[in-house]
């Protein structure tokens, strides 16, 4: 089959790799028919995320149809059109028994190396490093899912590749981190960054109950989307972020913040009272991350959401302000399996329909473009769909 | 001078210590999940016989004996006279707080002669034994509560070697 391997920083190819096959007796093999490229691929892209080995087959967000199927899968059958969630999940430990299963226990095989890094291992991830379970991911044409009557969710007819693909990732990714923001009646929430995430986050916010959503990025097309979405906007470069934030909350400042922009954020000039407590304890310059600057922003008490992806470690988090503000911080890899079933129903009754944020659709074989479209947001790109078996 | 070296692993399982502790006590189970252990052949007088693979091919193996044994609370063993490398362990099984399980205990000693310890051990677990002995468990873990045991090996991969 083809699929697309990375080969170091900075560069993926279209390979031809034998097909995938059951290996464990609760796995199936899937005919791809959808898969897109995350922003949290550009991570691995840019080579930033450690344990990646040349070879692997990336790719996280991907639907198809069921070709095979092991000897103990029940539910899935052969024929049937998924979804498939991006973490890999058991369905029987105690995080799977609690719905987090991003957490799960049993399903990083190199959980030693995660453990390493971060003390416990979270669960296994489809092409995302050796660390998280080195497995194949499914930017290509079949792809092998263990777990398949855990994982794997059945379509309903009558909905298009492009109305469901994103439950593997990005809506259930921007639901749970508006979720995570604790919204409250009156609520404004403030979202750093205006990808795709952001763009399913600012969606959700508004579909729980937040009276306003302030999105902040510089990309004019991801603004404007992100306007289409009911936000009102900020561009980071024109404004102080902060003080403008603080100006229209009534000088409150916004109730939740979320940094949808993870490890890569851009740097800005230092602002406001930040600089202000930078300078006083002397710390050297440095490239300031969202994050920094929404714990800043965030008003008393209020809720900092992450779905930022942070692979190590980060400098200089103002956990002062964090601590003295008493603020609350939630995050992870997203738990998708649980929030299929709302997120198909917000989709089915029409409350929402997530091919909006589709702004390139290629056959699988030019990835290698896509990334580098997607990476530096050329033409106007926000999200893209590969589709294998297309090519022309 | 012999020199004993202790490894000592813990992890929390899914099941009760009636099931894991009855799959433990059936010795030919354990190369199911553990890396190093190639077999264990049960004798009818209760002792085993153990065979690990070591580096290159080789094969470490001994006999072992059933020190004590109570019902879903522990098993313990040890090799017996003539072992190249004397070792003992035990499994103890202890239901976890706010019904989570049972905590599993493994505790494996070596007695090596002095000098070739780490040369031992690295013959029967590998360079980390404290690591072999916790990705055995957590295999142990998978196997237990989910039936498999997660794994990479044998997917596609674009990898030019
Ligand atoms: N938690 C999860 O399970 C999960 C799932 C999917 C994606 N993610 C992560 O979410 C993040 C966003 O993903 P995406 O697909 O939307 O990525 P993306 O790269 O398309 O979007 C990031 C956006 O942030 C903007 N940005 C950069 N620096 C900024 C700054 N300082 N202030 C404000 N905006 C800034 C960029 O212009 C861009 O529009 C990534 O880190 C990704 O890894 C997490
Ligand atoms: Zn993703
Ligand atoms: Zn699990």
């Amino acid at each position: 089959m083809k699929a697309v391997c990375w080969q170091g920083a900075n560069k993926v190819e279209v390979e031809t790799v034998p097909d995938p096959k059951i290996i464990n007796p609760g796995d199936a093999v899937i005919r791809i028919t959808s898969t897109a490229i995350c922003g949290s691929d550009l991570h691995l892209y840019d080579g930033f995320i450690p344990t990646m080995e040349q070879g692997d087959i990336l790719g996280h967000e991907f639907m198809g149809e069921v070709v095979e199927v092991g000897s103990e899968v029940k539910r899935i059958k052969v024929g049937d059109r998924v979804v498939n969630p991006f973490p890999i999940a058991c369905g029987h430990c105690f995080f799977c028994k609690q719905t987090l299963t991003s957490l799960c226990d049993n399903t990083n095989p190199n959980a030693f190396m995660a453990e390493a890094l971060m003390g416990y291992s979270p669960s296994g991830i489809f092409g995302y490093s050796h660390m998280l379970g080195g497995y194949a991911g499914g930017q290509a044409e079949y792809a092998r899912v263990p777990h398949a009557d855990v994982g794997l969710y059945k379509i309903p007819n009558g909905l298009t590749d492009e109305q469901v693909l994103f439950l593997s990732d990005i809506f259930p990714t921007g639901y749970m981190a508006a979720e995570n923001c604790d919204i409250k009646p009156g609520h404004v929430v403030a979202i750093w960054g205006c990808g795709p995430v952001a763009q399913f986050a600012i969606r959700s916010a508004f579909l729980l109950g937040a009276e306003r959503v302030i999105a902040i990025d510089r990309v004019p097309e991801r603004l404007q989307m992100a306007k289409d979405g009911g936000a009102e906007v900020l561009d980071f470069e024109q404004v102080d972020v902060g003080e403008a934030l603080k100006e229209m909350t009534g000088g409150r400042g916004p109730d939740a913040v979320m940094d949808a922009v993870g490890m890569e954020a851009h740097g800005m000039g230092l602002e406001g009272l930040y600089d202000k407590a930078k300078q006083a304890v002397r710390l050297e310059t440095d490239r300031p991350p969202a994050l920094r600057q929404a714990i800043l922003a965030c008003r008393k008490g209020g809720t900092v959401s992450v779905p930022g992806v942070y692979g190590g470690f980060v400098d200089k988090i103002p956990l002062g302000a964090f601590m003295n503000k008493a603020l609350t911080m939630k995050t992870g890899q997203t738990h998708v399996h649980r929030y299929f079933a709302p997120l198909l129903e917000h989709i089915q009754n029409g409350d929402i329909d997530p091919s909006f944020v589709i702004t390139h659709r290629l056959p699988l074989e030019q990835a290698p473009q896509g990334y580098e479209i997607f990476k530096h947001k050329k033409d106007h790109c926000i999200k893209i769909v590969l589709k294998p078996g297309q090519s022309t | 001078m012999a020199q004993p070296i202790k490894v000592e692993r813990t992890v929390t399982i899914e099941k009760s210590a009636e099931d894991l502790y009855r799959f433990w006590h059936t010795l030919e189970n354990l190369p199911h999940f553990t890396r190093h252990l190639k077999s264990v052949k049960v004798y009818d007088d209760g002792r085993s016989h153990w065979v690990t693979s070591a580096p290159m091919g080789n094969s470490v193996e001994w006999d072992a004996r059933i020190t004590e044994d109570r019902p879903n609370e522990v098993i313990a063993w040890t090799s017996v006279e003539g072992a190249d490398i004397a070792n003992s362990g035990s499994v103890r099984f202890q239901p976890a707080p706010g019904d989570r399980g049972t905590e599993v205990k493994v505790i494996t000693t070596y007695d090596a002669p002095a000098g070739v310890v780490g040369d031992a051990i690295a013959k029967l677990f590998g360079e980390n034994p404290k690591q072999q002995i916790g990705d055995d468990l957590a295999r142990f873990k998978m196997l237990m509560e989910t039936g498999e045991i997660a794994t990479n090996e044998g997917q596609p991969s674009g990898r030019r070697s």
